[in-house]
């Protein structure tokens, strides 16, 4: 009846997980219990849930990637703490656990932190840049988001019903095959990645067709904001690389369920395939995350210091040889699998040619600064300690980049150090920096400056406390993924490392006293004009938060920098008060098609992680007929009478009259 | 096991290539990081002296220098990248005094086998080998990938079932090192460290002769047991009875590891490698 389900699948015996476990539970209950005792539950499901508006779905992937952060947090203080009392004994952590916590912090930052912020973003951003109501299908875009919190409500179940995968964020085989692993964790990690990947799948073609076939009238190309210039090519390596990571987990689990062979010893498999593949998509899994972080920097960094981006055509050029180049580099990730000296050598150089778009990159935002006026807000000083800390993870990447120096550094703490510095120094700070930039368009009000700064440095300066450290230990020989060890010369830098995550832990405690704060003083930070930063780009040319339909009209381009442009125009002009001509507008409507979706895949997930087969089927004929019910459906838009816009949008453009009329007199 | 202390031309090589190629990296990398900060700092709104230029959005000769940095630099370390990737290819050789030593390694879950077949004896989680020798690897696994690691004598190289790869390295000084496995392989991973000894090569015909002293015989059957999960604390040798086992092995005459018993039929697996500490 319940396939290899049992009571035996619950760890009575193991504290950690079950007292964590609990506290999630008990928390989730109460904020249900106070959601539905106050009402709120009406307002959630018609304003959030099913709602199809590209801001809020963009705020609901971001939610999610906050509240996954923590999980994946606390993964790692609980690493760092193992590994800093492992010496010369077993530490407070099993390796059954120990094993599972680092493959699940590994799966959980890349998979549910890293990329719904920056999917969150770029949904949040993308349209307003671009001057348009929303993104092409957005329906689509819902479900996207609803498989993605699918997986990682899957992931966080196994916490408590079974096991994680015990194998590595990348589950390795033939570690990874029913033979190695004959527990539910490989299949948890494989299933709740088979459904988000389907949500980032679709989510990746949302973005492409909204960049390339929905911006308002002369918004070409190369007037985009580099924001959206990354965002292409992120999304279009989504679109490229997340199939082959879909096939590839398909095959693992054929492994698994149905006694093929892809990657097993016997039988013919091909453990090497297993690694060309996931690594065919993992390299450009990191372009992914980092490039839209890039798009982040440039708009941070150009508005900031009040001028437009430097070489703009150069970065867009960098851009996308990035995009191109990240596909070709793969093999660098085991070079030590001795596949001889020429393909080593070919696939060395091709690492470090994406060094220099990378580079050129770096310099057109030191020369955006040089002869700016730079102010140094919150996302500025993000982006400034990006700059810094991610060159010194492009030495060290390079650094691995060159064969016989990856001999002795492959799986090693240096390793570790490197791609926690460029994906923390890289993304993470880009997210920040992003929602400290872009929180006021969400939400109306500003952050906290102070919480917000005292975030960034107990961050930066906790990241270098933590991860130097591991550099050290790479350095001295240490390789990754130990549950204990005997050398006593790594001890004192994994306890180095362990004071380092507590740094970063108050950094992350500001930023939740930053949100708490800020929202507490929301009048006092109120933005009233939409355009707190003196931005550039489109999306601070309407009101924060912006209506449901984004601009009342739809945007003229004349050039780069479309809004800097219109206030220039507007204080030449000294304000033509014209009276536009209101008209109906058709937005989409809600739909629960997405929640209801993901709903059955949920069902269908689990049940299929526990062989459940009749719920398998349940669940899938639901989520199908979900589909079907949504393809039938009459009536997909509501019009917005042309009263009800004009009253919006005047009240924003006398605020906004007022903004540029006092920057005009001074 | 510093990898800035090598005891062997392969880790000489490979530690060279990592001092050199960092210096070259910061002779733009130390500039940049200087500028950043340095443009960052003067150009603060709040400094009056710094001349406010919004119309400096493209030179041409900017852009040329921006460019030309990283692709100079990438020129160079890529020759050392081809260079380096045939001079120390693991497979190269690795020439030494006297006659090179044929070692043959398999990662088991979890621990280490190796097999001398000329000498016609085989150790656990120790290797011996004589000072200044070419030592030719030749590595498979009993069952999940694993890699083999000496720090100090460098380049690290994948063991994978039903395949061999091959390393051939040299130690220079008597002493001992350590050495690992560099690739995570399950619940006994950690304990899959090993002794190197490197011993003078007077000594090493000494030691071969002790070791094929012991009672135990390395055979079919008893790799087998060795080959069931587990830690081993123990150092154990034994006499080779069949110098081809390293091929049966490799080529899955004998198949591969048999993996946990599976404690419940509730997917929380119990392997050996805990209980058996």
């Amino acid at each position: 009846m319940l396939g290899k389900l049992d009571w035996s699948a619950i760890p009575l015996d193991q504290p950690i997980p079950l007292v964590a476990g609990a506290v999630v539970l008990v928390a989730i209950l109460g904020v249900l219990t106070w959601v539905v005792v106050k009402g709120h539950l009406p307002y959630l499901w018609s304003e959030w849930i099913t709602s199809v508006d590209h801001k809020r779905i963009g705020v609901m992937y971001i939610l999610l990637a906050s509240v996954m952060l923590l999980r994946g947090g606390s993964d790692a203080i609980m690493m760092r703490i193992q590994q800093a009392v492992a010496y010369q004994s077993q530490g407070y952590l099993p390796p059954e656990h120990y094993n599972q916590i680092f493959s699940a912090h590994g799966t959980i930052m890349i998979f549910f932190v890293a990329m719904p912020f920056v999917i969150g973003l770029m949904n949040l951003v993308v349209p307003l840049q671009l001057g348009v109501r929303d993104v092409a299908f957005p329906t689509l875009n819902s479900v996207g988001f609803w498989l993605t919190a699918t997986g990682a409500l899957l992931v966080n179940v196994s916490l408590v019903v079974g096991e994680f995968a015990r194998t590595g964020w990348l589950a390795f085989p033939p570690l990874s095959g029913l033979v190695y692993s004959p527990g539910v964790g490989v299949d948890y990690y494989a299933w709740s990645l088979q459904i988000s990947g389907v949500g980032t799948l679709v989510a990746g073609i949302n973005l492409v067709t909204t960049v390339l076939k929905l911006r308002t009238k002369g918004m070409n190309y190369l007037r985009m904001p580099m924001f959206c210039w990354t965002t292409l090519a992120s999304n279009l390596l989504i679109v490229a690389a997340f199939p082959i990571l879909t096939a590839t987990l398909a095959m693992l689990l054929l492994d698994r369920y149905l006694g093929f062979h892809f990657f097993t010893n016997e039988a013919g498999g091909n453990v090497m395939m297993f690694m060309n593949l996931i690594w065919a998509w993992g390299h450009p899994e990191v372009y992914i995350l980092v490039l839209p972080a890039f798009g982040i920097f440039s708009e941070v960094v150009s508005t900031f210091s009040g001028k437009a981006l430097f070489g703009y055509r150069s970065m867009v050029l960098a851009t996308m040889a990035i995009c191109v180049v990240s596909f070709m580099v793969w093999l660098h990730h085991f070079f030590t699998m001795g596949a001889g000296p020429d393909v080593n050598a070919i696939f060395g150089i091709a690492s470090m040619i994406i060094a220099i778009p990378t580079g050129v990159k770096i310099y057109n935002w030191l020369f955006t600064m040089y002869g700016g006026r730079i102010r140094f807000a919150t996302p500025m000083l993000w982006s400034v300690g990006f700059m810094v800390t991610f060159i010194i993870g492009g030495l060290t990447g390079v650094l691995v980049a060159v064969p016989p120096a990856d001999f002795m550094l492959h799986n090693s703490m240096f390793l570790v150090a490197h791609f926690h510095n460029v994906i923390i120094g890289g993304v993470l700070f880009g997210a920040f920096a992003g929602l400290e930039y872009w929180f006021p368009k969400a939400f109306g009000f500003r952050l906290d400056e102070r919480w917000g700064k005292a975030a960034f440095w107990f961050t930066f300066i906790g990241f270098y406390v933590t991860f130097m450290p591991l550099y050290i230990a790479g350095m001295l020989g240490m390789t990754r993924r130990l549950q204990h060890y005997d050398v006593a010369a790594w001890r004192p830098w994994m306890i180095v490392a362990a004071v380092g995550v507590a740094v970063l832990t108050i950094g992350v405690i500001c930023q939740i006293v930053q949100l708490v704060v800020s929202i507490r003083n929301r009048e006092a930070l109120r933005d009233r004009t939409g355009d707190p930063w003196d931005g550039r780009s489109l999306e601070w040319a309407t009101s924060s938060p912006p209506p449901v339909f984004n601009f009342a009209f739809n945007p003229d381009v004349r050039g780069e920098d479309a809004y800097w442009e219109m206030k220039v125009h507007a204080r030449q002009q000294s304000l033509a008060h014209e009276q536009p001509e209101y008209q109906d507008i058709e937005m989409p409507r809600n739909s629960p098609t997405g929640f209801v979706c993901a709903f059955f895949a949920t069902i269908m997930g689990f049940a299929l992680i526990w062989h459940i087969w009749w719920m398998v089927i349940l669940g899938g004929l639901g989520a199908f007929a979900t589909f079907v019910v949504f393809a039938w459906r009459d009536h997909d838009e509501y019009v917005i009478p042309a009263e009800e816009v004009a009253r919006i949008d005047r009240s924003n453009i006398e605020e906004r009259r007022n903004l540029v009329s006092m920057a005009g007199a001074v | 096991m510093n990898l800035l202390d090598p005891q062997g031309p392969v880790a000489a090589g490979n530690s060279t290539i990592l001092v050199d190629s960092v210096f070259i990296m910061l002779v733009i990398v130390v500039p940049t990081i200087i500028a950043i900060l340095g443009f960052a700092f003067w150009f603060r709104a709040s400094n009056p002296r710094a001349r406010y230029q919004p119309g400096f959005v493209y030179s041409g000769r900017v852009e040329m220098v921006v460019w030309s940095i990283p692709a100079l630099t990438v020129i160079l370390l890529g020759g050392v990248a081809w260079i380096g990737s045939h001079q120390l290819d693991p497979a190269a050789p690795v020439p030494g005094t006297g006659s090179p030593v044929r070692i043959q390694a398999v990662s088991l879950d979890w621990k280490w086998l190796f097999i001398y077949p000329d000498q016609r004896i085989a150790t656990v989680n120790t290797l011996t080998v004589p000072a200044g020798a070419e030592l030719n690897f030749q590595l498979t696994s009993s069952s999940v990938m694993n890699t083999f690691f000496i720090p100090q004598l460098g380049s690290m190289i994948y063991t994978m079932n039903g395949m061999v790869t091959k390393l051939n390295l040299r130690a220079d000084n008597e002493g001992k090192l350590q050495g690992m496995s560099a690739h995570f392989s399950g619940d006994g991973f950690p304990d899959m460290m090993f002794d190197v000894n490197v011993v003078s090569p007077l000594a090493f015909p000494e030691w071969v002769a002790n070791t094929a002293k012991t009672d135990a015989v390395l055979n079919a059957d008893s790799y087998k047991k060795l080959m069931q999960q587990g830690v081993e604390k123990g150092r154990p040798v034994y006499r080779l009875d069949d110098p081809r086992l390293f091929d049966l092995i490799a080529s899955q005459h004998i198949p591969p590891g048999p993996g946990p018993e599976l404690a419940s039929e509730a997917g929380r697996s119990h392997s050996g490698g805990h209980d058996a500490r």
